[in-house]
C-alpha cells in the first residue's frame, strides 16, 4: 500500500522550456533561440506551403487555391508570433511549443502533397486530389455533408446505446444467476461471434425500415463484447467483497447493485470500448447498403460519381467523429473510475 | 454466545479435510476472548462459522440462545485484509453497513463519529489506494464499529502490518473495547498479542483443531507489556504449543 500522496501527480518537464519554467528561471537568450528554432522552421514550412500554392499554375480546376494560400500564410504568421511571444501566452504558448515539430512535419507534408498533385501531377490526378479540392468540398458541399454527419451520429448513438444497455444487463444476469447463465450462455457462444455484417440481408428483409435494420445491426455488434466483458467482470468479483457486505447486513439486491456492478466496471469499460470499435465498422457497411443519408452512404455516393475529393473529405470527418467518440468514452471512464488509473491507454 | 460440539470439514476435490473437531465453549457478554493457535489450524474457519458465513457440518452455534443461521450486523467481522471497496471513499466505506441496512440517511453522524474514533477525519474523502496499510485497517475497524455490534470478530486484523504499527493498533483496540464494552473474539497467532489484549485465551491444537487450554488472564487494564505475570503466561502458552525452547 502506498502512503497517502497528493491526488495530482507532479508532471515531469518535457522540454527545455518546460524545464526552465519548472525551475522558475527566465530563459536566457541563446536557449530561447534554440527552443524557438523548431517554431521558426515550422513557420517557414507553412509559408512554403502557401508559396507552393501560388508559384505554379494549377493543373486542374480548383477555386480555393488562393484562399488556401492565404490561410497557410496566416498560420505561418501565427506560429512565428506564438514562438516569439511564447512567454506571454502561458500554457497555450507552452503547448504550442511542444507541438512545433509536428507543425513542421505537417507543413512539409502539405507542401509535398500540393506540389505532387496540383502542380506536377506526380500522383494520378482524379484519385489523389490536392488540399484545395478537399477544402472546396467543405466550403461548397457543407449542407449535404453535415446532413450525413448528423444522420450517422443519430444512427450510431441509438444503436450503441441499445446494444450497450442490452449487453450490460445480459452480462450482469449471466454473471449473477446460474439459471439465466444456463439458458443464455449457449446462445451467446453460438450467435455472438457471428459478425454483425453477416446479418445484413436478414436484417434488411426482417425490419420495416432501413433505419431500424441498421440500428439492430449496430446494437448486435456492440452487444456481444459488452456482454462477454460485463459477465467476466461480475464473475471475477472477489468473494471477500461479498463476505464483507454480507456480514454488514446486505441483501442480495445490494450485493448486485452496490458490490458486483461497481467492482465489474473496469471490465465493462473495456467491453464498451470494443463494442464502440466494432459498431463503427457495422455503421459504415449498413449505411452503404440501406439508408438515404449518412457518412457511409456519402462515401458510396462519392465513389459512384468518382468524386474522390468528397470521399477523402468524408473520411477525414469520419475519423474525427470516431476519435471523438472514443475520447468521450475514455473521459467518462476516467470520471467514473477515478479510483483506478486506466489499464487501457487512449 | 455458545458454541456446542461444532465440527467442520472441507471438501477439496473429493477429499474430506477435517478442520474443527468437537469445539465447545461459551462466551459471556463483554468478554475479550483470544483464539490462539498455529497457522492453518482452523481458527479462521471457526470465525467464519460464528459470523454466519457458512453453516457447520455438525454442532450448533448460538447467539443469546438463538441459532446463528446467517450473517448479521450484530456480529461484525474485521478480516486480515482490510478489503475496502476501492471505488468508495473512506467515508463511503465506513458508511457501508448503514447503507446496506437502509438506515444511512438518519444516521450519518454515526459515520463521522466512527471515523473520528479511529483518528482518520482528515482522510474522509481519500480513496483506499491512497492509504497506508495501517490506515486501511483502521478504516476497516471503523467500518465494523459504526454498526454498534454486539460481537466484534477480529480475524488476525494486525497480521499484515509492521510491528510498530501493530503495537499502536493493539493499544487502540484495547482502549476501544474498554470504552464500548462489546464482546470481542480475536483470532491471532501472536501469543504476546493474545495475552496483552484478552482476558481469556483459548489455545487450539494443530489441524483438526481441538481446544488445548482455556486460560483466564486476570490483569487489569491498561496493561503493561513488561508485566512479569504476562510474561509467565506467555511462557506457559508457548510451552503448550511446544515452542518454549528458545525462552
Amino acid at each position: 500500500m502506498s502512503t497517502y500522496s497528493a491526488s495530482k501527480t507532479v508532471a515531469l518537464p518535457q522540454s527545455v522550456e518546460e524545464g526552465a519554467a519548472f525551475a522558475g528561471r527566465p530563459l536566457s537568450l541563446p536557449t530561447s533561440l534554440l527552443a524557438g528554432g523548431t517554431g521558426v522552421f515550422a513557420s517557414l514550412a507553412w509559408a512554403c506551403f502557401g508559396l507552393s500554392c501560388l508559384l505554379w499554375e494549377d493543373l486542374g480546376d480548383w477555386s480555393r487555391t488562393h484562399a488556401l494560400a492565404i490561410a497557410a500564410f496566416i498560420i505561418a504568421g501565427g506560429i512565428i508570433a506564438a514562438t516569439a511571444g511564447g512567454k506571454w501566452l502561458g500554457r497555450f504558448g507552452a503547448g504550442l511549443q511542444l507541438r512545433t515539430p509536428w507543425l513542421l512535419a505537417l507543413g512539409l507534408f502539405l507542401t509535398l502533397w500540393e506540389v505532387a498533385t496540383a502542380k506536377f501531377a506526380w500522383l494520378p490526378l482524379p484519385f489523389f486530389p490536392p488540399p484545395q479540392a478537399i477544402i472546396e468540398v467543405y466550403t461548397d458541399d457543407l449542407p449535404k455533408l453535415l446532413d450525413s454527419v448528423f444522420a450517422s451520429i443519430k444512427l450510431q448513438l441509438g444503436g450503441y446505446a441499445i446494444g450497450a444497455a442490452a449487453g450490460f444487463l445480459t452480462g450482469v444476469s449471466i454473471g449473477w444467476s446460474r439459471s439465466v447463465g444456463y439458458w443464455v450462455h449457449p446462445v451467446l457462444r453460438f450467435i455472438g461471434p457471428l459478425p454483425a455484417t453477416a446479418w445484413l440481408p436478414f436484417a434488411f428483409f426482417t425490419f420495416p425500415s432501413s433505419w431500424s435494420a441498421s440500428t439492430f445491426l449496430i446494437a448486435l455488434a456492440t452487444g456481444f463484447p459488452v456482454t462477454v466483458l460485463t459477465w467476466s467482470g461480475v464473475a471475477s468479483v472477489s468473494n471477500a467483497y461479498y463476505d464483507v457486505a454480507r456480514t454488514l447486513g446486505a441483501r442480495p439486491s445490494f450485493l448486485v447493485l452496490k458490490v458486483a456492478i461497481p467492482a465489474a466496471l473496469p471490465h465493462v469499460f473495456v467491453g464498451l470500448f470494443m463494442g464502440l470499435g466494432s459498431s463503427f465498422a457495422v455503421l459504415v457497411v449498413a449505411e452503404m447498403i440501406g439508408v438515404k443519408a449518412g457518412l457511409g452512404w456519402y462515401l458510396q455516393w462519392a465513389q459512384g460519381w468518382a468524386a474522390y475529393s468528397n470521399m477523402y473529405a468524408a473520411l477525414i470527418v469520419m475519423s474525427l467523429l470516431c476519435s471523438g467518440a472514443i475520447t468521450l468514452l475514455f473521459r467518462t471512464r476516467d470520471r467514473l473510475l477515478v479510483w483506478q488509473k486506466g489499464v487501457v491507454k487512449w | 454466545m455458545d458454541i456446542e460440539a461444532v465440527s467442520h470439514a472441507f471438501d477439496i476435490d473429493g477429499v474430506i479435510l477435517p478442520v474443527l473437531d468437537d469445539i465447545s465453549f461459551s462466551v459471556k457478554p463483554g468478554e475479550f476472548v483470544a483464539l490462539l493457535g498455529p497457522s492453518g489450524c482452523g481458527k479462521s474457519t471457526l470465525l467464519r462459522l460464528v459470523a454466519g458465513l457458512e453453516p457447520p457440518r455438525s454442532g450448533n452455534l448460538r447467539e443469546d440462545g438463538n441459532p446463528i443461521a446467517g450473517p448479521f450486523p450484530s456480529r461484525v467481522v474485521v478480516f486480515q485484509d482490510p478489503t475496502l471497496f476501492p471505488w468508495r471513499t473512506v467515508w463511503d466505506n465506513v458508511a457501508l453497513g448503514l447503507e446496506a441496512q437502509g438506515i444511512l440517511k438518519s444516521q450519518r453522524h454515526r459515520v463521522d463519529a466512527a471515523i473520528d474514533l479511529v483518528g482518520l477525519s482528515t482522510f474522509r474523502n481519500a480513496y483506499p489506494h491512497q492509504l497506508s496499510g495501517g490506515m486501511a485497517q483502521r478504516v476497516a475497524l471503523a467500518r465494523a464499529l459504526v454498526n454498534d455490534p454486539r460481537i466484534l470478530i477480529l480475524d488476525e486484523p494486525l497480521g499484515k502490518l509492521d510491528s510498530l504499527t501493530r503495537i499502536t493498533m493493539q493499544a487502540e483496540i484495547a482502549s476501544l473495547w474498554q470504552r464500548s464494552g462489546f464482546t470481542t473474539l480475536l483470532v491471532t497467532h501472536d501469543v504476546e498479542e493474545a495475552v496483552f489484549l484478552a482476558n481469556r485465551v483459548i489455545v487450539f491444537s494443530d489441524r483438526p483443531a481441538r481446544i488445548k487450554a482455556d486460560i483466564a488472564v486476570d490483569r487489569p487494564y491498561p496493561r503493561h507489556r513488561g508485566d512479569p505475570i504476562l510474561a509467565e503466561l506467555r511462557r506457559n502458552i508457548l510451552g503448550l504449543l511446544g515452542l518454549d525452547e528458545t525462552w
